[in-house]
């Protein structure tokens, strides 16, 4: 499998993508089979999307421009997945429950 | 018996709490080190899994807060990240504990310097990881804070937080610390008192060094070390006056505000930053009162969508109730890299709207997204600094161009009533000037600071800083008066509306609108409800 894909979304989240948001953001990374990474700008560095420790060390604030990018199999879902959840502001407040 | 000592720091949680000190800075337990790497190696991986599960286990009985931050913490533990560069060095020749902690300071050390307070704060998330596995490491017996104690230390560990029995009392008092921590939102969430910044002068406590008693005034951010018995009786005054106060607020927080004769009252929340409303209930309030926009002002001046969608944000959650955003008041004690200028007097400088008029393509861009905003809510603006009606009149003109620009452009909008603060006193003296404004906020803390010539951030003249003065009452009762005359709405959205000391002064001036931190709503509309007017 040659697919790839690659996005940008907008970090809205007031505290950007750290802790409950990366956490989010990793463990629906990881329901992918394709590599996927994320950086804070085009020419990266790029960073493993499903690693909490690297996507932590980016530190990307609100109002970054987060790029995702996937190769593999499902590529083009997983980039969509995670914009999708970065667009929904990381489903913060209305999906604040925990469901452990 | 030791010399009471004070020291001085910053809340993080209001409350009081009067118990046996308990030093967080012990020494680290010890580590046996194993014969071989690869006992190192499983050494290393059950201590993880056994950290990992001891916070599985915590997560059971967390509140969604708490339960945030454990799966945060798991989800570092699980990350071959962290355990691939220890398993790595223990591959070298090193003990399981010196790998960890190797690998975890440097995590540590990229966090401290960031130059974001919320990533700093996460620090000590990664302090309590490191220290999970190396207690599950030496399986230790870590003697257990007695009941009530304060936990004084440079900063408290997040799990260490929630392993603690907090029903029997206690507190917390840091010689570092943040109150953007997680600790922080926990014992604010928990009602335990905390103080943060208390500074590294302090003893260290211990059994060769009891410090005996301390009292934690985690209202006013301070502690009195080994405090002499005339301290103690005081400091249980103010305790039991603060509890009485609080269990007494708390009744009336989803209650409508009302004085005692009655009139009803308006109480509406400030807000300083986007995370401020996940913690109010918008019924509680009667809408916000004063959202600052400065926090959208860091390093960077903000474009026109990042404004837009944070905008939009509270006016969706305010819903039907009234959101009043003030334009950018930069400059004063607020400096923005990129806007404000170097001033030898900033209060009496290039600030608020002078600032934004002076660099009107700024303010343009803020006016566009506060227009496209307003089709999402109940939008109220108001331009901050405003001295001569000529300021509101250009400010107005100016959403006067964009709106009609962002309509040629087919672009949704509306335009939101457009009011003043009242904060300099010549519109204070002289409101008739201002007949034409759509209300007017009077912003307390500068009106004091500029009728009584004491800067807010001067300590040495903090006694003269008071809203109380006669002086400042009667302009603040002129402006009602003004305003009612004129049909004129007139609200307040200083700290002094939700200081229950000056609620009294400000009702009898005729106010019957305050906007108050969101921290002191039951505090305030409990105020309310002692007035006589």
């Amino acid at each position: 499998m040659s697919a790839s894909a690659e996005a940008t979304v907008l970090i809205t989240h007031a505290v950007g993508l750290h802790a409950r948001p990366s956490v989010k953001f990793t463990k629906l990374a990881k329901t992918f089979a394709a590599e996927v990474e994320v950086a804070l700008a085009a020419n990266g560095p790029w960073f493993d999307a499903k690693s909490i420790v690297k996507v932590m060390a980016a530190k990307a604030p609100k109002g970054t421009l987060l790029h995702i990018r996937a190769k593999g199999d499902g590529a083009g879902e997983a980039v969509g997945a995670l914009v999708e959840l970065v667009r929904r502001d990381f489903d913060e407040g209305a999906d604040h429950a925990r469901t452990a | 018996m030791p010399e009471p000592l004070r020291l001085q720091g910053i809340s993080a949680s209001a409350g009081y709490a009067e118990g046996p000190l308990f030093s967080l800075d012990r020494a680290a337990s010890h580590y046996t080190v194993k014969a071989t790497a690869a006992d190192e190696r499983a050494a290393l991986e059950a201590a993880i899994g056994i950290a990992t599960g001891r916070l599985g286990g915590l997560i059971e009985t967390a509140d969604s807060e708490a339960a945030g931050i454990l799966e945060f913490q798991i989800a570092m533990l699980e990350d071959d990240a962290l355990s691939g560069p220890a398993l790595a060095a223990i591959a070298s020749g090193q003990p399981a504990d010196a790998a960890w902690r190797q690998v975890l300071d440097a995590e540590i050390a990229g966090y401290e310097a960031s130059d974001q307070d919320y990533f700093r704060a996460r620090a000590a998330d990664l302090h309590d990881i490191r220290d999970q596995v190396l207690r599950a490491l030496s399986e230790d017996d870590e003697s257990t804070a007695p009941a009530g104690a304060i936990f004084y230390g440079e900063d408290l560990a997040p799990t260490r937080f929630l392993e603690t029995d907090w029903s029997s009392g206690g507190g917390i008092a840091l010689k570092a610390g943040s109150a953007a921590s997680h600790v922080a939102m926990l014992a604010r969430s928990r009602g335990v008192p905390m103080v943060v910044g208390l500074g590294a002068a302090g003893p260290s406590a211990s059994p060769a060094n009891p410090v005996g008693i301390a009292l934690l005034d985690a209202e006013h951010g301070g502690i009195v070390l080994s405090p002499s018995p005339a301290e103690i009786e005081a400091f249980r005054r103010s305790s039991s006056s603060f509890a009485a106060r609080r269990d007494k607020a708390e009744t009336y927080l989803a209650r409508p505000a009302m004085t005692k004769a009655g009139t009803a009252v308006r109480v509406q929340v400030n807000i300083a930053d986007l995370s401020d409303v996940d913690g109010i209930d918008i019924a509680t309030c009667d809408g916000v009162g004063l959202m600052r926009t400065e926090f959208l002002f860091g390093k960077t001046l903000p474009d026109e969508e990042t404004q837009y969608r944070a905008y939009r944000k509270v006016l969706e959650w305010a819903g039907e109730k009234p959101v009043t955003i003030r334009t950018v008041d930069a400059g004063g004690d607020k400096p923005v890299p990129g806007l404000t200028v170097e001033e030898a007097n900033p209060f009496l400088g290039l600030r608020g709207i002078r600032l934004s008029l002076a660099r009107p393509e700024i303010l343009r861009v803020q006016i566009r997204a506060l227009l496209r905003a307003g089709i999402h809510g109940n939008l109220k603006v108001m331009f901050p600094m405003i001295a001569v009606a000529d300021e509101y009149a250009r400010a107005a003109a100016l959403f006067a161009e964009e709106q009609a620009g962002l309509a040629a452009r087919g672009v949704a909008q509306k335009t939101p009533p457009l009011g003043i603060m009242v904060e300099v006193p010549s519109v204070a003296i002289a409101p008739e000037a201002f007949a034409d404004v759509a209300f007017f906020s009077i912003g307390s803390n500068d009106l004091t600071q500029y009728v009584m010539a004491a800067a807010r951030d001067n300590t040495a003249v903090a006694h003269l800083n008071s809203v109380r003065h006669p002086a400042v009452l009667r302009l603040i009762a002129s402006v009602v008066a003004f305003g009612r005359e004129q049909r004129i709405p007139v609200s307040l959205c200083g700290d002094a509306g939700g200081d229950p000391a000056s609620i009294p002064g400000l009702l009898e001036a005729g106010l019957r609108d305050l906007s108050v931190a969101p921290a002191q709503l039951a505090m305030a509309k409990a105020a309310i409800a002692d007035v006589t007017v």
